[in-house]
């Protein structure tokens, strides 16, 4: 017996053939759409292409189904595979469009995902003032804990020995030079460590809590020496006229990585890797944001600490900026939410 | 899940399309991932390293004409923010764009995917990046900072390349090749390579060709014949005369000394009996299976 011969004088033998003859066209003329979105994008297509685009994609699709159920010419598959993949994420991976994306986030995701994580926000900000007056508390019976709280470089020659003049110079210091330049340092520095706090939260939220308590230990530590010599209502102003966006950024950050590293110690009834995404996506957008109140802080204490001196309107500008993030953040979703039931 | 632990270990996915149809999308590899990322952080030290250099230039030039200290704080601010845009915002900013990937991984054909098959989000993305900070740059920074001092001591090195060793090869230790930013942001990286339409093995037109006997197509099940096809694509000399001489000495048939023509063939007659079986629902897998 001679081996079967599938259909007649001339005809396909096997169905990778037949297919590929019937199909070929429609493949090639997707496979040139596609890769001229990849290249340049979608607006680079004329009408035509346009409005075939859907017809040949689902046609791609179903030929791959079916060459997989009945053809055998795996290099067909692969290539029906390969070419689909790419026309998905043309199709269906696109984002949406930046400005609503930028809108969307100021709208509704940033207030929205710092006012759910506001439990470990208390949290963080009880920390912070914990840990201040710890340090506070610490000085004031044993002035020798500020050197091992403040490492020598970030005292610059503020410590318990300085005479109260220098410090008072310290806080009314005017260097008009390099304003721009010093803001724009304190943001990138003060960003890279909220970032940071919010990716050490990954390592089951010790190292962020440390982060936290530390930058409490240092505001107490600081506050003391000044406390000491009677400068304590004018150290205030002084922290306060940007401290109150750059602590309460932190403190969203450090609340942010906790977020995550509670997350991922205790998932709930969650399994672990969802409870990872769910809390790693609320936490990335609060903390998207923080570098953006960072930003804030950076330019209220490099420009606006030089250049206002009084000490009253640097504690009433505080509070104001303070007040205004408090009601973004809280009152303002609260209403939406209310609203929209 | 009872489907999990006899899930086999290879890189396809399972990713259902709306349309309902399986995309079997292939994950990226260690390799080209580390090779995407070598690709962005040269290209970042590249960019870092010119932008400092026009900085310098123009700064130096100021200094020489006497134009004062506004412009050189303003170069100052523009190497401070492209810093922190350039570390931060390099791998965000690319991987929200349409195409999902920075240049290094387009280069190697990844491409960033939530793995739940939802649009990518850009918190999703933020996610997964700033991961990274803990990752690579934290121990790297670390490194410099000591060593700038003089003060690395064998201690901290050791310490930062194990840190570092944890979270690079973090991804070798999972069966998703997942990054911690990839397990926080919810993502996973796919290959979208293209792939050429390869030539039709069989072809349409009629041709004499050799016949072979049923128990010599019997021999064979859909694996060896995907095999046997590679043989053909790839068009090795050595291959094809071992293949040819096996499967004559299996089917007992003569050497008429045209390996390759035989081997295309017996790959036709095999392809066309495997189809027919597999029309009536009797697919043969492998030459173990019946």
């Amino acid at each position: 017996m001679t081996a079967p011969l599938v259909g007649a004088l001339g005809a396909p033998r096997v169905n990778a053939t037949r297919f590929r003859q019937a199909h070929e066209a429609d493949w090639s003329r997707l496979e040139q759409i596609v890769t001229r979105m990849e290249k340049r994008s979608i607006r680079s297509l004329g009408d035509d292409d346009l409005l075939a685009l859907p017809a040949l994609y689902r046609t791609t699709l179903s030929s791959l189904s079916v060459a997989r159920d009945t053809s055998l010419d795996r290099a067909l598959v692969t290539y029906l595979e390969r070419l689909s993949t790419r026309a998905y994420f043309q199709i269906y991976g696109v984002q949406t469009p930046a400005l609503r994306q930028f809108a969307r986030f100021f709208a509704r995701a940033w207030p929205e995902a710092v006012r759910s994580l506001w439990r470990e926000t208390v949290f963080c900000v009880a920390l912070t003032f914990g840990a201040a007056l710890l340090a506070y508390l610490l000085i004031r019976s044993d002035p020798s804990w500020y050197y091992s709280i403040i490492p020598q470089g970030m005292a610059e020659g503020r410590d318990p020995s300085t005479s109260v003049q220098a410090l008072r110079e310290t806080l009314y210091a005017k260097d008009q030079h390099w304003l721009g330049a010093f803001a724009t340092f304190l943001f990138t520095h003060n960003s890279q460590i909220a970032i940071f706090a919010f990716a050490l939260g990954a390592a089951l939220a010790v190292p962020t809590v440390l982060l936290i308590v530390y930058n409490g230990l240092s505001l107490g530590a600081f506050f003391a020496i000044f406390a000491a010599k009677g400068l304590g209502p004018n150290v205030a102003a002084w922290l306060m006229i940007h401290g109150t966006t750059e602590i309460f950024a932190i403190c969203i950050s450090g609340a942010a990585g906790i977020r995550i590293g509670m997350a991922i110690a205790f998932p709930g009834t969650a399994s672990r890797m969802d409870s990872a995404v769910h809390a790693g996506r609320t936490a990335a957008t609060a903390m998207c944001g923080t570098v953006l109140m960072l930003a804030v802080a950076g330019l209220l204490e490099g420009i606006g600490r030089q250049t206002i001196q009084e000490d009253g309107l640097r504690m009433l500008i505080g509070i104001a900026v303070l007040a205004g993030w408090l009601a973004y953040f809280y009152a303002w979703p609260a209403r939406r939410a209310r609203g929209g039931q | 899940m009872a489907s999990k632990a006899t899930k086999p270990r290879t890189l396809k996915r399972s990713f259902i399309t709306p349309e309902g149809v399986d995309l079997r999308l292939e994950l990226g590899s260690a390799g080209s991932r580390a090779a995407a990322f070598i690709v962005d952080f040269l290209l970042m030290i590249a960019i870092l390293g010119v932008l400092t250099f026009v900085l310098v230039y123009f700064g130096l030039a100021s200094l020489r004409a006497g134009s004062g200290d506004n412009l050189l704080q303003v170069i100052g601010v523009i190497w401070l923010v492209g810093f922190f845009v350039l570390r931060n915002g390099w791998f965000s900013l690319f991987e929200m764009g349409s195409r999902g990937a920075t240049p290094g991984k387009r280069l190697m054909g990844l491409r960033v995917v939530a793995r739940d098959g939802a649009r990518l989000t850009g918190s999703a993305v933020i996610a997964r990046n700033a991961m990274r900070e803990i990752e690579v740059f934290l121990p790297l920074s670390f490194l410099a900072a000591q060593s700038a001092e003089g003060t690395a001591d064998t201690f901290l090195i050791l310490f930062s390349l194990l840190w570092s060793f944890i979270f690079l090869f973090f991804p070798l230790f999972n069966r998703d090749r997942l990054r911690l930013g990839d397990l926080v942001g919810g993502t996973w990286v796919v290959r979208t390579d293209k792939a050429q339409l390869s030539t039709d093995l069989v072809g349409a037109s009629y041709q004499p060709r050799r016949t072979f006997p049923p128990a010599a197509l019997d021999l064979y099940g859909v694996y060896e014949l995907q095999t046997l096809e590679e043989v053909l694509r790839n068009e090795n000399p050595d291959a094809i005369v071992t293949v040819a001489r096996m499967i004559r000495g299996k089917a007992d048939m003569p050497d008429d000394g045209d390996d390759f023509g035989f081997l295309s063939d017996y790959y036709t007659a095999l392809c066309g009996h495997l189809e027919a079986r597999l029309m009536v629902g009797r697919r043969r897998d492998s030459k173990f299976t019946s």
